[in-house]
């Protein structure tokens, strides 16, 4: 008898850009051999706005709020990029204060970030009571970017020179609060997926990613350290008042989806650490560099007296020069290096404008990271990288 | 990155290319490279145990049309072991090539990509040099200098045509006097 011989030919998913696992605007072509990936060949650009040119055309406090709307998930960290860069250009200080209402808002924004990391990422892989847990405590962080700037989440609340406003009566108490009660609940979504069986078996050696590996696909921030690199901005070129505050850097063994979960949940117990030892080492003063040439005067002065009102004109119509130069600053986002890289020609407004986006060489990584994987494991690997398109497609 | 560590690199990268000129800012070092021998540069950097470049940061493609060349390449290199940063720039002219750093640092790829897609850089060796951010079918090169903020095509569905429709951006309205000619 004959035997039958059958050949399958594999074919082509489109996952995404409409695809809840996506994250956003995703759209990654699967070449599939029955269930496993054998190439992937993510698509990007969905959400191109055209942030780079737009700034060329802005002033440097106009070009502020465009940096909430990159990365919406942590959007004061993205601000932060922007006014060490127009601070490191312009040669401006930052007041101490200033700098500690910054640093508690940064960590405040990476738990924000890291919070959504474990609902979305535990939601893609099947825990959906992980999503309302974490956003219950959302639901509190933003209250308090509410309370502060008057806007839920594009706060554009920091301002080269300091920050737009003082933080108002009894937040520093509020945010106290919170982060005496904070371990607690990371202590609950822990016993939800750390020891959660079905959590591991989705992630434990899914998407390893090797020390040299990551390094040359130029992984930053927590997938970096899932590798087991302890490299972290906030250490390494300490910017504001990070140099004053103790804190560890978690780091991974395997570089495996489950690593980098275990480093992001760390890293928000750091981040409650850093909020209470500034809280403790903060003291009243000036929120904003007094030199109102290049830092917006307060608002009572402006309305009584005629040099402050003089110096607010001029930087809202036409906005500060800046000398002719070029800067890079970064910081350390939620997701890694975020970077600004400005070249000044003079003026009032940037000549060239480069955002080095934190989740950028993340995504393309996946073409070299998904392939052998299982279908299943693609929104695993989506969820673990933790992306979001405003601050990848710009 | 503070003084002393500046000096330091400055002095190794000195000793390793005696050639190559160097740009001392207050915070940062550049290095000006010929896109000839851009990809042995970048491997040196890359490999040699002093300097220890393991990741290309950044790439960005700068435009200045009034230059002979056109074009800028701007590299951020960084080694997380020895925590110091590198900016490494070649000039490029219009409808030359830039060799590709993609056998350097893989991530260099998609970098490269945009380079391409916003100021119409090439890059020769890349294995991929398709537009990435703009649509597939999208014209001209928008982050030059030359290109309108505004663009140059607007898309609308037409009713009578029943179909999606491609147009010169026309901002003047009727019911709208323009109050400003310089914006």
């Amino acid at each position: 008898m004959e035997t039958q011989k059958t050949e399958f030919l594999n074919y082509t998913v489109n996952f995404g850009p409409q695809h809840p696992a996506a994250h956003g605007v995703l759209r990654l072509l699967l070449e599939l051999d029955g269930e496993v990936v054998e190439r992937a060949d993510p698509h990007i650009g969905f959400l191109h706005r055209g942030t780079e040119k737009l700034l060329e055309h802005k002033t440097y406090l106009q070009g502020l709020p465009y940096f909430d709307r990159l990365d919406y998930m942590s959007m004061i960290c993205e601000e932060h990029s922007w006014v060490l860069a127009v601070e490191k250009l312009m040669g401006i200080p930052v007041p101490e204060r200033a700098q500690y209402i910054r640093v508690i808002f940064a960590e405040l924004t990476r738990m924000l970030n890291h919070l959504l990391f474990l609902a979305a990422h535990g939601l893609d892989v099947g825990a959906m009571t992980m999503f309302i847990y974490a956003f219950r405590e959302r639901e509190r962080i933003i209250d308090m970017y509410e309370g502060v700037s008057g806007a839920r989440i594009h706060a554009a609340y920091f301002r080269p020179g300091g920050v737009a406003r003082d933080l108002p009566e009894g937040m520093a108490e509020t945010i106290r609060d919170f982060c005496d009660e904070f371990p607690k609940k990371i202590d609950e979504y822990e016993t939800l997926l750390t020891n959660n069986r079905i959590w591991k078996q989705r992630l434990v050696d899914i998407g390893v990613v090797t020390k040299a590996e990551a390094l040359d696909m130029g992984f930053v921030g927590p997938m970096l350290r899932g590798s087991g690199v302890a490299w972290d901005l906030r250490k390494a070129e300490p910017y504001d008042a990070y140099d004053r505050v103790e804190f560890d850097i978690p780091v991974g063994k395997n570089g495996d989806c489950y690593d980098r979960y275990l480093v992001r949940v760390d890293e928000l117990r750091q981040s409650n650490r850093i909020i209470q030892q500034c809280l403790k080492q903060m003291a009243p003063g000036p929120i904003k560099s007094e030199n109102f040439k290049n830092s917006i005067p307060y608002r009572k002065e402006m309305q009584n007296g005629m040099e402050s009102l003089i110096h607010h004109f001029k930087q809202f119509s036409e906005g500060y020069s800046a000398p002719v130069g070029e800067v890079y600053a970064a910081t350390e986002s939620p997701k890694g290096e975020l970077g600004v890289y400005i070249i000044s020609h003079g003026g009032t407004k940037p000549y060239r404008v480069k955002i080095r986006a934190a989740g950028y060489n993340h995504l393309q990584s996946m073409k070299h990271v998904l392939k052998g994987h299982m279908l299943t494991d693609v929104t695993t690997l989506v969820g673990s990288i933790d992306i979001v398109f405003g601050e990848i497609d710009r | 990155m503070n003084a002393e560590k500046l000096d330091k690199l400055d002095a190794a990268i000195a000793e390793r290319f005696p050639q190559l000129r160097r740009e001392r800012l207050s915070d940062a070092l550049i290095l000006h490279v010929e896109p000839k021998g851009l990809v042995e540069t970048m491997t040196r950097l890359r490999d040699d145990p002093e300097l220890n470049f393991h990741q290309m940061i950044d790439l960005a493609g700068v435009h200045y049309p009034d230059r002979e060349l056109p074009f800028d390449v701007v590299y951020q290199l960084l080694s997380v072991y020895k925590n110091h940063r590198l900016r490494v720039k070649t000039a490029i002219g219009e409808g030359h090539a830039v060799p590709s750093v993609i056998s350097v640092w893989s991530c260099a790829d998609w970098y490269e990509r945009e380079a391409y897609d916003l100021f119409g850089i090439l890059f020769s060796g890349h294995p991929d040099l398709r537009r990435l951010l703009n649509e597939y079918d999208f014209d001209g090169h928008p982050l030059r200098k030359d290109f309108p903020v505004t663009g140059r095509y607007e898309v609308r569905y037409d009713e009578t045509q029943g179909r999606i429709v491609r147009e010169p951006v026309n901002l003047e309205r009727e019911d709208r006097e323009p109050y400003c000619h310089t914006l």
